[in-house]
C-alpha cells in the first residue's frame, strides 16, 4: 500500500499485517541498539496544520528508529491552513527531497484530497484529519488490546472474540471512527454509549450497537471500554448540559471499573481530562492502558512507515 | 433579414417551418417564402429560447470566474435566451444604479437578456431591506429579489420583506437554508457526511424555512418563489402549499436531478454545492416533484468559480457548479429519456414558467405567430459522456464529467438573431440589428 489514508481502507489481512509488523518493530525496540537502517537516506516529513504534540513526538520518533531524516513543519491555527497554502507547503516538503509526508490537519478528507489531487508523488499517512480518521491510533489501540489479551500468543490474531465498548464523544471524534472501522474489520463487536447529540446519524450502518448510557453497555461484560476525550466547548454548543451529568451518566468511574471483569482493559487516546470522561482512579489502575498506548504508538507508527514504504513480512 | 428553419419539431411535436422576420416569428407551417437565411431543422426539435431564473453572472467584482458576456455566452450555449443575474455580486445589486448596470452590461454582451435580480436586504446583512422601490422601478424594472447565497433567515424581517416586494408586484426568490440549523454544514447531513467525517446540512434545515415562508406567503398575501429545492420534504410542503391554495412556485437545479451525497466521497470539491447534493431518495422525489407540477421550474444556479477556489480541502472549497451549458442534456437525460416528462413540458419548466415568475415578456406564447424570436434548436439523438469541452464560460467547475448525456443545442437565436449556429456560439453579436 502505497499511503495509509484511512484505517477503513485495510483489509482484515492488511490490518493484522501491520500489527505483525508492529509485534516485530517493538521487538527492535528492546534491542540495545534500537534502530533499523530502512529508511536511511530519505527524509519524512511531518506536517501538522494542527498542534499535537504526542503524536508529532511519536512520528519523529518512528521514523528516526527506521534511520530516516526528519522534517517537521507545524503551523496551528487555521489561518494558514487554507487551500494554496496547503498545497504549497507540501509541494515545497517534496521539492527538498520528502518522500514521506505524515499530515495532521483540521479538515476531514484533507489525505483523500492530498492523493487524489496529484499535488505530490510522495507517501501520506494521515496522522488524523479533522472529524474524520486517526487511522495509526486505531492500530495502536488494535496492538495494544490484542498484546493485553494474547500475550505471546499475539501473532496472526485478529480481535474476534473480543467486545468493544466505545463511550463518549462519537460525533467530532475521528480516534471513534478509525478504531470502529478497524475493530469491525478485525471481527470485534462495538458497542457505542453516548448522548443522541453525539452520536453521528445514522451509525448503525457501521455495524455498531448503540445504547444511552456507559451503565446500559457495561451489563454484556465487555472486554474493553475505550474512552474519549471530551471538548469542554461542546457544553456551549448545547451537546450536554454539564460536566457533572457527563461524567454521571458517561464517565468510567471506579465504581464502573469494579463492575467489570478483572482483565477487562480500559482505553484513552490522550491527553485525559480526568474526572470527566475517565476518574483519576480508573486511569492509573493496572487496567488502565493509557501508558502502553503511547509506548505502542512508535512500533506502530514504524511498522506504518515500513508499510507504505512497500516492506512486507 | 429573414430566416426559416426548415422542418423542426415543434416542441417535440409534428414538423413545421418557422419563419423569422424583424426578430418575430412571422410564419409557422409549410414555409414558401424565399428567406434571406436557411436553417435545416431535421431531426431537430423546436423549443422556445430557455429562461435561467438562477444565474451568478459574477460581474461586477467576482471577473476571475465569469464575467456578463462570458456567461452569457455559457447561456446561449446551453440554449437560454434570457437569464435571471444574481444579486451577491461585490458590490451587491442593492440599488437602482447597480441593478442598471448589469442590466446595461447585459445588453451590451448581447447574447441573452440579462435580468438582474435585486439583493432583498441591504448588502445581503439580512437586517435592513436593499432599495426594493427603487429596484423595481428603474430602468432595469427588477421583478426578482433574493438574498440568494443566504437565506433570509430572520421570520419579521421575511414577513416585512415579502410584503413590501408584494407592494411593486415582485416576487422573492428565497434561499431557504436555517442559519442556525445549517450552521457551518458543508455536505447532506446523513450516513455519507457521518463517515466522511464532514459538518452536516441537514434536509430540515431547508424544509422548516419553506414551511414558515409558505405560511407567511398565504398570511400576508405575497408571492413566494423558492430556490434550489433539494430534499423530498420539501416537495411535500410545497405540494400541501399548492393544494391549500398558496401563491408559491419553486425551482429544482439539474444537479440535484441526479447527483447525490455518494459522489461526495472522494472529497472531489467538484461535486460541493449549496445546497448540498442528497440522497436518492430525494433524487427521486424531485424527479417526481417535476412531473406532476408541484416544482414549477428548472433553473442552473450557475455557479463558476476560478480553479483555485476549488483546488483545496472540502472544508475549504467554494459551494457551487457551473450548469448553464449542461442544464437542457441533463434534463433530457433525466426527465425526458426516462418518460417522466415531454419536451413540451421542456418547453414549460426552462421556459414559459421561468420567464412567467420572473416577468420576463415574449415568452407567454412558444414558438407562436407574433412571438419574438427566441428559438432553440437541440439534437435529442447526440448521445455523448459530458466533457469540459462543452463550456463556454470562464469557469470549468462542472459536476457532469464522464457522465454519459443525451441532447446538444444545435442552434439558438435570440430576438431572431443567431448566438449560436451549428453548435458553436459566435464570436460576438452585432448590435443594432
Amino acid at each position: 500500500m502505497k499511503h495509509l489514508v484511512s484505517a477503513a481502507q485495510l483489509s482484515r489481512d492488511e490490518a493484522v499485517g501491520i500489527l505483525d509488523t508492529t509485534l516485530d518493530m517493538a521487538e527492535v525496540r528492546t534491542r540495545a541498539i534500537k534502530k533499523l537502517p530502512t529508511l536511511r537516506g530519505k527524509t519524512v516529513a511531518n506536517v501538522f496544520f494542527e498542534d499535537s504534540t504526542r503524536t508529532r513526538l511519536s512520528f519523529e520518533a518512528a521514523a528516526m528508529a527506521l534511520g530516516a531524516d526528519v522534517t517537521t513543519f507545524t503551523a496551528p491555527g487555521s489561518s494558514v491552513s487554507k487551500g494554496e497554502s496547503l498545497k504549497d507547503t507540501l509541494q515545497t516538503l517534496e521539492a527538498m527531497g520528502a518522500e514521506f509526508i505524515v499530515l495532521r490537519h483540521a479538515h476531514s478528507g484533507v489525505c483523500e484530497t492530498v492523493v487524489n489531487s496529484g499535488w505530490v508523488d510522495a507517501h501520506v499517512i494521515n496522522a488524523g484529519d479533522g472529524t474524520h480518521e486517526h487511522p495509526t491510533q486505531a492500530l495502536l489501540d488494535a496492538y495494544t488490546m490484542r498484546t493485553r489479551r494474547y500475550g505471546d500468543g499475539s501473532r496472526g490474531r485478529d480481535l474476534a472474540d473480543l467486545s468493544v465498548v466505545i463511550v463518549g464523544d462519537i460525533l467530532h471524534s475521528r480516534v471513534a471512527r478509525s478504531n470502529i472501522w478497524l475493530l469491525r474489520t478485525l471481527g470485534a463487536s462495538v458497542t457505542v454509549a453516548a448522548p443522541k447529540t453525539l452520536v453521528p446519524r445514522e451509525i448503525e450502518s457501521w455495524g455498531v450497537d448503540v445504547v444511552s448510557t456507559l451503565d446500559d453497555a457495561l451489563d454484556a461484560k465487555p472486554d474493553v471500554v475505550m474512552t474519549l476525550r471530551v471538548q469542554r466547548e461542546r457544553m456551549s454548543s448545547g451537546f450536554f448540559p454539564s460536566e457533572s451529568e457527563f461524567s454521571e451518566l458517561w464517565g468510567m468511574t471506579g465504581a464502573r471499573l469494579r463492575r467489570l471483569d478483572e482483565n477487562a482493559m480500559v482505553m484513552h487516546p490522550g491527553p485525559m481530562n480526568r474526572g470527566l470522561e475517565i476518574s483519576g482512579v480508573v486511569a492509573d489502575s493496572p487496567q488502565s492502558t493509557v501508558t502502553d498506548q503511547v509506548a505502542n504508538g512508535v512500533a506502530t507508527r514504524m511498522a506504518v512507515l515500513y508499510t507504505v514504504m512497500g516492506g512486507s513480512r | 433579414m429573414t430566416v426559416v428553419i426548415r422542418g423542426a419539431s415543434l416542441l417535440g411535436g409534428g414538423n413545421a417551418d418557422i419563419l423569422i422576420r424583424d426578430g418575430v416569428i412571422q410564419e409557422v407551417g409549410t414555409v414558401t417564402t424565399k428567406a434571406d437565411r436557411v436553417i435545416d431543422g431535421a431531426g431537430l426539435v423546436a423549443l422556445p429560447g430557455l429562461v435561467d431564473l438562477h444565474t451568478h453572472l459574477r460581474e461586477p467584482g467576482g471577473e476571475s470566474a465569469e464575467t456578463i458576456l462570458s456567461g452569457s455566452r455559457a447561456a446561449a450555449a446551453g440554449g437560454f435566451t434570457a437569464v435571471h443575474a444574481m444579486a451577491n455580486t461585490s458590490p451587491v445589486a442593492d440599488t437602482a444604479q447597480r441593478v442598471e448596470l448589469v442590466a446595461e452590461l447585459g445588453r451590451r454582451a448581447g447574447f441573452v437578456e440579462v435580468r438582474p435580480v435585486g439583493a432583498v436586504t441591504h448588502n445581503l446583512d439580512g437586517i435592513q431591506l436593499a432599495d426594493i422601490g427603487a429596484m423595481a422601478r428603474s430602468a432595469a424594472a427588477v421583478t426578482v429579489f433574493s438574498d440568494d447565497g443566504r437565506c433570509v433567515g430572520d421570520a419579521l424581517l421575511m414577513r416585512r420583506a415579502l410584503e413590501y416586494v408584494a407592494t411593486f408586484g415582485g416576487v422573492i426568490a428565497q434561499h431557504a437554508q436555517d442559519p442556525r440549523l445549517a450552521a457551518d454544514g458543508v455536505m447532506h447531513e446523513g450516513s455519507v457526511s457521518s463517515e466522511l467525517g464532514l459538518r452536516g446540512w441537514p434536509s430540515v434545515a431547508e424544509e422548516s424555512i419553506i414551511a414558515r415562508d409558505v405560511l407567511l406567503a398565504e398570511y400576508v398575501g405575497a408571492r413566494l418563489h423558492v430556490c434550489h429545492v433539494s430534499t423530498a420534504g420539501s416537495v411535500d410542503v410545497i405540494r400541501w402549499a399548492k393544494k391549500r391554495g398558496i401563491d408559491v412556485t419553486a425551482e429544482v437545479t439539474p444537479h440535484h436531478l441526479v447527483l447525490t451525497d455518494e459522489n461526495t466521497r472522494s472529497y472531489d470539491t467538484v461535486f460541493k454545492v449549496n445546497p448540498p447534493l442528497r440522497t436518492q431518495s430525494d433524487v427521486d422525489e424531485l424527479r417526481r416533484g417535476v412531473a406532476d407540477g408541484t416544482i414549477d421550474i428548472v433553473a442552473t444556479d450557475h455557479a463558476p468559480h476560478p480553479v483555485a477556489s476549488k483546488d483545496s480541502t472540502w472544508q475549504d472549497a467554494s459551494f457551487g457548479m457551473v450548469g448553464l451549458e449542461s442544464a437542457l442534456s441533463v434534463v433530457q437525460t433525466t426527465l425526458v429519456d426516462s418518460g417522466l416528462i415531454s419536451w413540451a413540458d421542456v418547453a414549460r419548466i426552462l421556459s414559459v414558467a421561468p420567464a412567467a415568475i420572473g416577468q420576463v415578456d415574449g415568452y407567454a406564447a412558444p414558438l407562436a405567430v407574433g412571438s419574438p424570436a427566441h428559438i432553440t434548436l437541440v439534437d435529442p439523438a447526440h448521445r455523448t459522456d459530458w466533457s469540459i469541452d462543452r463550456l463556454r464560460g470562464r469557469s470549468s467547475n462542472t459536476p457532469f464529467v464522464g457522465m454519459p448525456t443525451s441532447g446538444r443545442v444545435v442552434a439558438t437565436i435570440f430576438g431572431g438573431r443567431e448566438t449560436v449556429i451549428d453548435g458553436e456560439t459566435v464570436d460576438s453579436i452585432e448590435m443594432g440589428m
